[in-house]
């Protein structure tokens, strides 16, 4: 071996060492999440779609495969398919809807006045709300005898409504409350979002005499659109996960008209110990998810303005 | 613009400001109210007394649930910034082969619905024998993806040049962690930290899941039993519990109502 060649196998001796050195304390770094998600994330969703193709006992034990037999049972069953039916009601009722009212209350927030502050305060202030707190709350205001609805209602000679237990009106009821429960993070972000947006774009715009409706429309809307789409997707997922506020206005009642998927997987799995039913209902829930991030991105990516 | 303009404004704002407040604030008068105020509708309670405080903190063990929930916060606080904050360093320092597949994996963390896992992580925690305990109620939330891109981004700020040299004076990567990295992320682990614990503060499902008795239970299962216990007598009693319960949260986000939004838009838009 001539002595550069010592040098070049001593030199990439030591680089090896060090990439070596490297992937080991980068994967030390790594392994506390890594082992955490493996355990408490990626384990489960595997096992859930493992679960999904068995007869389960009672306490969740795989018995008997059956293959995709809980996935036919289930578009078969009427309770699922009200259950699939709540839940895409209740998308359609509460992400256009939060995600509407939190835009417009960012846009309104946005402006450089005298104690603006307290406003942005009072707007986000469902933030800090819990779920169960806030379902309380709301739980008081449908009341049919002493809540707040059936008494303006009554000022208004009109007869009072079931809220939440009428089948007519009980998912619109929990509607509402989650928009409310959405809106403070909604609008959190969005305000974030449209004070990022360049302030030199609306000087121009007034230089030039634009109206502040057209403003809106050309400038701040577009600008704003990267953020819309962040809100509207996290805003739907979580819709999709839904459970607090159903189990405790109206346990997936009246005749299972708010029995959505997530409140649904819970009683089958917990209530009605039918784990093999709860996994395959679970799978689904997944599959929604997915797909709707999926098709967001390609939107996304084509309609979006990013700066 | 015209005071006209600013008139109509302040009173669009002040309108929509006390509908979005409007349940907080009738919830928070109605915890003064007696049984016979709510029947007759008043919107004012006749006296500010904290009757009905008191009587929360006697008919359900509240204290304690108030001491389990800040514990489990507290731990799933900390767990997530130390988890989030090592991970993130990983991934802005130390360059190594299939990190960006690693990279990958965390993304995709994102697309599982946490609630599609419930079944099988109830059976991991109940074979572990972690049931009614505080492992159980913060362990499994500890790694998260959102806050290591949040940390990622802050830490892609610090010039790599500074980490090369601090290699070559033969500093190890963890004082380099901890003695530059941390302190200058300061800030945006403090909202880290906000959000974490306002998150675990709120979480409901899973406490609901894995604690059946009292020493264990969260003060927001707490509010589901008295609300389950009282609900056609005692309104003013269970609002007062509403009250209590989210005055923490409300008092973190006013305080840190900037930070939060300042750190949530640039994490998600990043």
């Amino acid at each position: 071996m001539t002595m550069a060649q010592e040098v070049r196998a001593s030199d990439e001796k030591k680089l090896r060492k060090r990439e070596w050195s490297n992937f080991l304390t980068g994967i030390l770094f790594l392994l506390p999440s890594l082992l955490l998600f493996g355990v408490f994330l990626f384990y489960p969703m595997v096992r859930t779609v493992y679960l999904s193709l068995f007869l389960t006992s009672s306490q969740g034990v795989p018995i008997v495969f059956v293959g995709w037999d809980n996935f036919f049972a289930l578009f078969q069953s009427t309770s699922f398919q009200l259950s699939a039916k709540a839940t895409a009601l209740f998308v359609l009722y509460t992400v256009p809807a939060s995600v509407l009212l939190a835009t417009a209350l960012a846009v309104l927030a946005n402006q450089k006045l005298k104690g603006i502050g307290l406003f942005r305060t009072m707007f986000s202030a469902t933030m800090g709300m819990s779920v169960a707190a806030s379902s309380v709350i709301w739980m008081f205001l449908f009341n049919p005898s002493i809540g707040l609805f059936n008494r303006i209602l009554a000022a208004l000679n009109i007869p009072g409504i079931q809220w939440l237990l009428d089948p007519q009106y009980a998912l619109l009821s929990v509607s509402i409350a989650t928009i409310w429960m959405n809106t403070g993070f909604a609008f959190l972000i969005l305000l974030g979002g449209l004070q990022n947006i360049d302030s030199s774009l609306y000087e121009s715009a007034k230089i030039a005499g634009v109206s502040d409706a057209c403003q809106l429309r050309k400038i701040t809307l577009p600008m704003l659109s990267p953020t819309l789409f962040f809100v509207t997707t996290v805003t739907l997922i979580n819709a999709f996960q839904t459970f607090g506020q159903i189990d405790l206005l109206t346990k997936g009642g009246p005749m299972e008209s708010t029995n959505v998927i997530v409140y649904s997987i819970y009683k089958d799995a917990f209530i009605n110990y039918n784990v093999g039913s709860a996994s395959a209902q679970a799978v689904l829930l997944f599959a929604a998810v997915l797909i709707v991030t999926v098709i967001q991105f390609k939107i996304g990516e084509r309609k979006v303005h990013y700066q | 613009m015209s005071t006209g303009k600013r008139i109509l404004l302040y009173i669009t704002l002040t309108v929509s400001g006390l509908v979005m407040v409007f349940p907080i604030l009738y919830a928070f008068l109605i915890s003064f109210m007696q049984g016979g105020e709510l029947l007759q509708g008043s919107f004012w309670p006749e006296s500010f007394s904290l009757v009905n405080y008191a009587a929360a903190f006697e008919r359900v063990p509240l204290l304690m649930y108030l001491w389990n929930s800040l514990l489990v916060s507290v731990l799933i606080m900390a767990g997530q910034l130390i988890l989030c904050s090592l991970a993130a360093f990983a991934f802005v320092f130390i360059e190594f082969r299939g990190r960006e597949w690693i990279f990958y994996l965390f993304i995709s963390t994102m697309m599982i619905p946490w609630e599609a896992t419930m079944v099988p992580n109830f059976q991991t925690v109940q074979s572990l024998g972690w049931l009614n305990s505080y492992a159980g109620l913060s362990i499994p939330f500890f790694a998260m993806a959102f806050g290591t891109f949040l940390l990622r981004q802050q830490f892609k700020t610090i010039p790599k040049e500074l980490y090369e040299a601090s290699q070559i004076a033969g500093i190890s990567k963890l004082r380099f962690f901890t003695g530059v990295v941390l302190p200058v992320a300061k800030t945006t682990m403090t909202t880290l930290a906000i959000y974490s614990f306002l998150t675990a503060w709120n979480m409901y499902l899973w406490p609901l899941l894995v604690t059946n008795n009292e020493a264990n239970r969260t003060v927001q299962i707490g509010l589901k039993q008295m609300q389950t216990q009282e609900i056609a007598s005692d309104w003013g009693v269970v609002m007062a519990g509403v009250m209590i319960v989210i005055l923490p949260t409300l008092i973190l986000l006013f305080a840190g109502q900037k930070r939060l939004q300042e750190g949530l838009t640039q994490g998600a838009l990043k």
